[in-house]
């Protein structure tokens, strides 16, 4: 950090023999206001990992201890069923969740698109939910699946008496629950992201697909859908880091259950980290959290940069 | 006669494609309609329910039409209603999860319009390896930070404090802040810069004349971003309060777990409004720039 802002160096000071101290303090003022966010965010980043890492290969149970024990706790948390179950749930929750929410997405964001009258307030029933907290979302929602007093009462009470609507109830469905709600949460986002890349599009492009005869159907099937294709991966990694950032969702929804039906690698660190005091095991499963994350973002920034260098190039 | 037979084949294909672009109509309304219901039913239902009688919930089930009207489930949500021990509503809660969201916004904010400064138009060598450095903190998920968190705030004498969840959502919050400012800042032309030099203006003076006159924009993206992520955050103010210091939506799971054999939902909806009202206003009020900061935080 004994680097100098080099651009203050090169503004002409006046004719004085060397800097006073209020020059001084402007030339190392950016540097000192740097300073304290980046030592912070270098310990959160850096610090924290390394810890977390640390602990995982520690003997830690209820308290951090410091006994090292290699890949124990990785070797305990795989081959715990539970943790199986948090990961094939976050495998099957990401790809209904994803898919399920840009289809929607784009779908109203192509209806919006089609010079609708009170776009503001479409836009805006849209994409409230994304204001409110999973918890808020998901205690309502959990109210909705509740077959005593919710969704299945209402239509039994219309009169089909025998209508079954237990979803979030049935250890084999309550999965679906999450993603419905999820999905409900969040296809406003992928809606938002796609509209504003149907207004980039390019109104010739579209034009000359009309002049020639394409419907409205083939215009964004051929042209205006493969232009926008960078928004779709937006979207989908913006997406699979929620899902495996998942916590408050399913806390509030679920809480895991029925049983341990429902679990997901967020809740299970927390639960082996604040529950049941195995820290070191919980310490691993955040660290396949971030692997995880790790696995999605790094190709996705390499690719990032990758277009932006080609987009340069090609001017 | 040949122009009579002319107009009509023309008033037929006139009236065809009328008939297709009312169809089309039809279609698309109606789709919007239908999504527009599914979306609001839960608020509705929820609102609904904060206004009913509990007996009557009871009786005609959650999603129904009020026939009863009472104030009475948001008076006892917000300073009556037992969660565990203690009977004193959401009101506390809710005053935490202020005291924690507003410090917390403004100190971030700030933080991230001066470095956002420092990393656009004070570069230096390295610079744009910090700023990456910093960018980190976006993707790092909160259960890694759980154990150093809990050690430093025990360390520091904040566990079970609003000061230590102000400190975890300034941290964590900088990064973004950053981002955001940055790549605003990024687009502000280094000639009006490099002039207020010339005519003798330095760090702080750019700062106060040029860079903050020209970010309203930005900072009330980036405000309404921060406020509204760590109003509804969740996983910190669990682990790290508990009780009567803990922030609102920790205090709403409470609420909702709490085991009374009648499940209150006329309380419960009116808790769970309080819970939602101040990122909804702020959404309401603000809709251009939460859109903004949205779409800005996704692509990057």
């Amino acid at each position: 950090m004994s680097t100098t802002a080099a651009d203050a160096a090169r503004v002409p000071g006046p004719a004085s023999p060397g800097p006073s101290w209020r020059e001084r303090l402007t030339r190392i003022a950016p540097i000192l206001v740097l300073a304290p966010s980046l030592a912070a965010s270098f310990i959160y980043v850096f610090v924290f990992t390394i810890w977390t890492l640390y602990i995982s290969l520690s003997n830690s149970s209820l308290l951090p201890s410091y006994g090292f024990v290699g890949l124990d706790n990785y070797a305990s948390l795989w081959s715990n069923r539970r943790w199986n179950i948090a990961y094939s749930n976050l495998f099957l929750f990401s790809a209904f969740y994803i898919v399920g929410a840009m289809a929607i997405g784009l779908l109203l964001a192509i209806l919006i698109d089609q010079k609708v009258r009170g776009e503001a307030a479409w836009r805006t029933i849209f994409l409230y939910p994304l204001a409110v907290s999973f918890i808020v979302t998901g205690t309502v929602w959990s109210w909705l699946y509740n077959p005593v007093d919710g969704i299945q009462m209402l239509v039994r009470s219309l009169g089909w008496t025998n209508f079954n609507f237990a979803l979030a109830s049935d250890r084999n469905t309550a999965i679906y629950a999450i993603i419905i709600t999820g999905i409900w949460q969040s296809s406003g986002f992928a809606m938002a992201l796609f509209l504003a890349g149907l207004r980039s599009v390019d109104p010739d492009l579209v034009k000359a697909a009309q002049i020639d005869g394409a419907s409205t159907f083939r215009t964004y099937r051929r042209v205006i859908l493969p232009v926008i294709a960078p928004i779709f991966l937006a979207v989908a990694v913006v997406q699979i880091q929620f899902a495996i950032k998942t916590f408050d969702l399913v806390a509030a929804l679920t809480r895991g259950g029925p049983g341990i039906s429902t679990t997901f690698p967020a809740i299970y660190v927390y639960d082996l980290m604040f529950q049941r005091g195995q820290i070191g095991e919980g310490a691993a499963a955040a660290i396949m959290m971030l692997a995880a994350l790790a696995v999605v973002l790094v190709p996705y920034s390499f690719f990032v940069v990758w277009r932006h260098r080609r987009e340069s190039h090609h001017g | 006669m040949a122009d009579a037979a002319l107009a009509r084949v023309h008033d037929r294909e006139a009236s065809a494609a009328f008939r297709r672009h009312f169809l089309s109509r039809v279609v698309i309304y109606g789709l919007l309609s239908i999504f527009a219901i599914i979306y609001l039913v839960p608020l509705l239902v929820v609102v609904f329910n904060s206004f009913r009688e509990q007996p009557e919930i009871a009786q005609n089930g959650l999603i129904a039409f009020p026939r009863s009207f009472s104030f009475h489930a948001w008076a006892d949500a917000w300073s009556t209603y037992c969660i565990g021990g203690t009977c004193e509503g959401m009101r506390r809660n809710f005053l935490n999860s202020l005291w924690m969201a507003i410090p917390a916004t403004i100190l971030s904010t700030l933080l991230g319009a001066m470095n956002g400064y420092v990393l656009s138009k004070w570069r230096f060598k390295g610079s744009e390896v910090l700023f990456t450095l910093m960018l980190l903190g976006v993707f790092m998920p909160g259960q890694i930070a759980l154990m150093p968190w809990a050690f430093l705030l025990g360390k520091l004498g904040l566990t079970n404090s609003t000061y230590g969840l102000i400190l975890i959502h300034v941290v964590q919050g900088i990064s973004f802040t950053t981002l955001f400012c940055r790549n605003y800042y990024v687009s502000i032309p280094d000639d009006l810069i490099k002039a207020a030099r010339i005519d003798g203006a330095g760090f702080w003076r750019i700062f106060r004349k040029i860079i903050l006159p020209l970010s309203p924009p930005i900072l009330i993206v980036t405000v309404i971003w921060q406020f509204t992520g760590i109003w509804n955050e969740y996983l910190f103010g669990v682990v790290f309060t508990s009780g009567r210091e803990q922030p609102i939506t920790a205090a709403l799971v409470a609420l909702t777990a709490s085991g009374t054999n009648v499940r209150a939902y006329d309380v419960m909806s009116a808790a769970v409004l309080i819970g939602a009202l101040p990122p909804l206003l702020v959404y309401f009020l603000g809709g251009k720039y939460f859109v903004r900061g949205l779409t800005q935080g996704a692509i990057k």
